[in-house]
């Protein structure tokens, strides 16, 4: 087996009077996809929330590489090697494609120039051109902003930006959900190539099938807790669902 | 990434790589262009039918002149719409700048007569004119970043205020002595001949302004921020600081306008900017500056500027009635924002 990379015990999170997560508990080790299914409502997108730093759980256990953290930024994920696609993307439309590959991480023109904070726009152009063809983004023009692009496009940019920065995890919550079939083939390639470099990946996902053919192991969350966990083999589609709609839980999983 | 897979190679050959778009492209797809050619046009026009009188130096540099307060705000302004904020405040906070930097340099010199100051007093002053604008403009930048109230109540807010104050510290009658050091370097003198001072400065502002917009990692975080703060803030930028020193940047600048006015009016002119916000803002978002955010230019808040500037000038000298400017410059206004929209509208579809 290999190492476990994120261990998160108990994690109660509120949005006012909703409670988003009861006590959710959820495990990534390195080199393996773990599916994270479960009902819209479920908590998932909450949870990718809390375990990337843009939320932070009312309470809760969080350890990374061993370690107990606290996750009071995106900064601090990103610190730890954490980089995630957010359902709705968090990209910026009014950016082209090597602007948003870069928002955060820019480079700068080397010398007095850079400590001015000048930019060296020739310099991410070229990388993102090299980074897009190699994840087999296809994208008509680089400098377009990405407000203009196909929705699918979007999207392979902010799966792009997640993989070209992450060094041990990468969180995906529904990343192919605007695709069609030929480019859901290349994020899921790209998602088994991270996972061979040795990274955890985890995959959100309502498509069943591709759930069964990219996920090592599936954890299922059901109204704010995790109510079951498989191995990605030896599962079947009925048990999937029995345990997203609660037809089917499994007592140790909590 | 680290891993290199071999798969790679047959998507580099079978697609092709991604371009840049044309110059045309990129420069078609924006109002900065249109814009540009109404302001050519109404030259045109102008010089047509009065070469005598439009065509001249003076109407040149009275032109210019006048344009270059409006345009030290305007570099400001550029900014702040950028972030999809605004600033009401700017017109206020110029005079109350002035006020107290009037105030300053007075105070410091005999008989509270500052027409004999030397230029300690007259830096004193410039440096107090930059700092109360910095005041305003932190104050308006910590409500808006960190306590969350829209800009557009904020700076309506320090609208109020500031020319409250400077009503209060002046007792409403404008200063009247200013040193003539200041009058006749800055607020009149010329360079290379011709080339009016305060008009040197303003175009040195403007440079600088666009550069940091254009290729700075300031101004490619001041455009993702309009473009969506929340994606800014999950990259990791310092959302509440930029913002905050954006419109500090804006209230410094605000300041040097007071501080240049001063100096060409000779006066601290208290009643003569209330409308100098709208008018700044009608500049910017003339020249393509999205009042939504993320999408701006430095260049078009320039054109912006020229062109109820260009068309004050032609009227009169063609004698059209002075009351048919703002009418024509809003109707430009409207088309310009409703083109704006119907092309973000048609963009947010696909
Ligand atoms: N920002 C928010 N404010 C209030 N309620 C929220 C917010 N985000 C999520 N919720 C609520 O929390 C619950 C879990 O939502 P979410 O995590 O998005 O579920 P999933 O991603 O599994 O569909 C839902 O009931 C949702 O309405
Ligand atoms: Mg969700």
């Amino acid at each position: 087996m290999s190492e476990l990379l994120l261990d998160a015990k108990d994690l109660v999170k509120h949005y006012g009077s909703v409670e988003a997560l009861r006590g959710a508990s959820f495990q990534a080790f390195a080199g393996e996809v773990v599916a994270l299914i479960g009902d819209n409502g479920a908590g998932k997108s909450t949870l990718v929330k809390c375990l990337s730093g843009v939320q932070q759980p009312d309470s809760g256990e969080l350890r990374f590489d061993g370690k107990q953290v606290v996750l009071d930024s995106p900064t601090t994920a990103r610190r730890l090697g954490i980089e995630t696609v957010y359902q709705d993307l968090a990209v910026a439309p009014d950016l082209d494609p090597a602007a948003n590959l870069f928002l955060g991480r820019e480079l700068r023109k080397p010398g007095l120039l850079g400590r001015l904070g000048v930019l060296d726009k020739a310099a991410m152009r070229r990388r993102a051109i090299t980074e897009f063809s190699q994840l087999g983004v296809r994208l008509q023009s680089i400098d377009a902003p990405i407000g203009s692009l196909s929705g699918g496009q979007r999207q392979s940019v902010a799966v792009a930006r997640s993989v070209v920065w992450a060094s041990k995890l990468v969180f995906m919550d529904e990343p192919t959900a605007a695709l069609g079939v030929v480019q859901r083939e290349r994020v899921l390639d790209v998602i088994k190539k991270v996972r061979d470099a040795g990274m955890g990946v985890v995959l959100i996902s309502h498509n069943m099938p591709e759930v069964l053919a990219v996920a090592d192991r599936i954890e299922v969350l059901r109204l704010g807790r995790r109510v079951a966990r498989f191995s990605g083999s030896d599962v079947t589609v009925e048990q999937l669902v029995g345990a997203m709609t609660g037809a089917l839980s499994q007592e140790d999983a909590a | 990434m680290t891993t290199r897979s071999e798969s790679t190679v047959d998507i580099a050959n079978g697609d092709v790589e991604p371009t840049r778009r044309s110059l045309w492209q990129r420069v078609s797809g924006s109002n900065t262009v249109w814009i540009a050619l109404v302001l050519v046009a109404l030259i045109v026009v102008f010089s047509i039918a009065r070469p005598d009188a439009f065509l001249t130096l003076f109407t040149a540099q009275t032109l210019l002149i006048e344009a270059a307060v409006l345009l030290v705000l305007g570099v400001g302004m550029t900014f702040v719409i950028i972030t999809s904020g605004i600033d009401l405040s700017v017109g206020s906070v110029l005079i109350f700048a002035g006020v107290m930097a009037a105030k300053t340099m007075e105070g410091l010199s005999p008989r509270s007569d500052s027409t004999g100051a030397g230029w300690g007093v007259i830096l004193v002053g410039l440096l107090v004119a930059l700092v109360s604008g910095g005041a305003w403009g932190l104050v308006n930048g910590l409500l808006i970043a960190r306590a969350k109230i829209p800009p557009l109540i904020v700076t309506l807010g320090s609208f109020g205020a500031a020319l409250g104050a400077a009503q209060l510290i002046t007792d409403g009658s404008d200063v009247r002595t200013v040193p003539k050091a200041l009058a006749r370097t800055l607020g009149s003198g010329t360079s290379l001949g011709v080339v009016p001072n305060l008009v040197i400065l303003a175009v040195l502002i403007t440079v600088v302004g666009d550069l940091v917009l254009r290729t700075t990692r300031f101004g490619r975080y001041t455009y993702a921020i309009g473009s969506n703060e929340e994606a800014a803030r999950r990259a990791g930028i310092a959302v509440t600081r930029h913002l905050v020193t954006v419109y500090l940047m804006v209230g410094v600048l605000a300041g040097l306008a007071g501080f240049m006015s001063l100096a060409y009016f000779r006066t601290t002119t208290i009643s003569g900017h209330s409308t100098d916000n709208l008018n700044v803002i009608a500049a910017v978002v003339l020249g393509g500056t999205s009042l939504f955010g993320g999408m701006g230019s430095i260049i078009g808040t320039v054109i912006g500027i020229f062109i109820p500037a260009v068309l004050t000038k032609g009227f009169v000298i063609l004698h059209v009635q002075a009351f048919w400017q703002p009418i024509a410059v809003s109707a430009v206004l409207v088309a310009a924002v409703w083109f704006d929209q119907v092309r973000r509208r048609a963009r947010d579809q696909s």
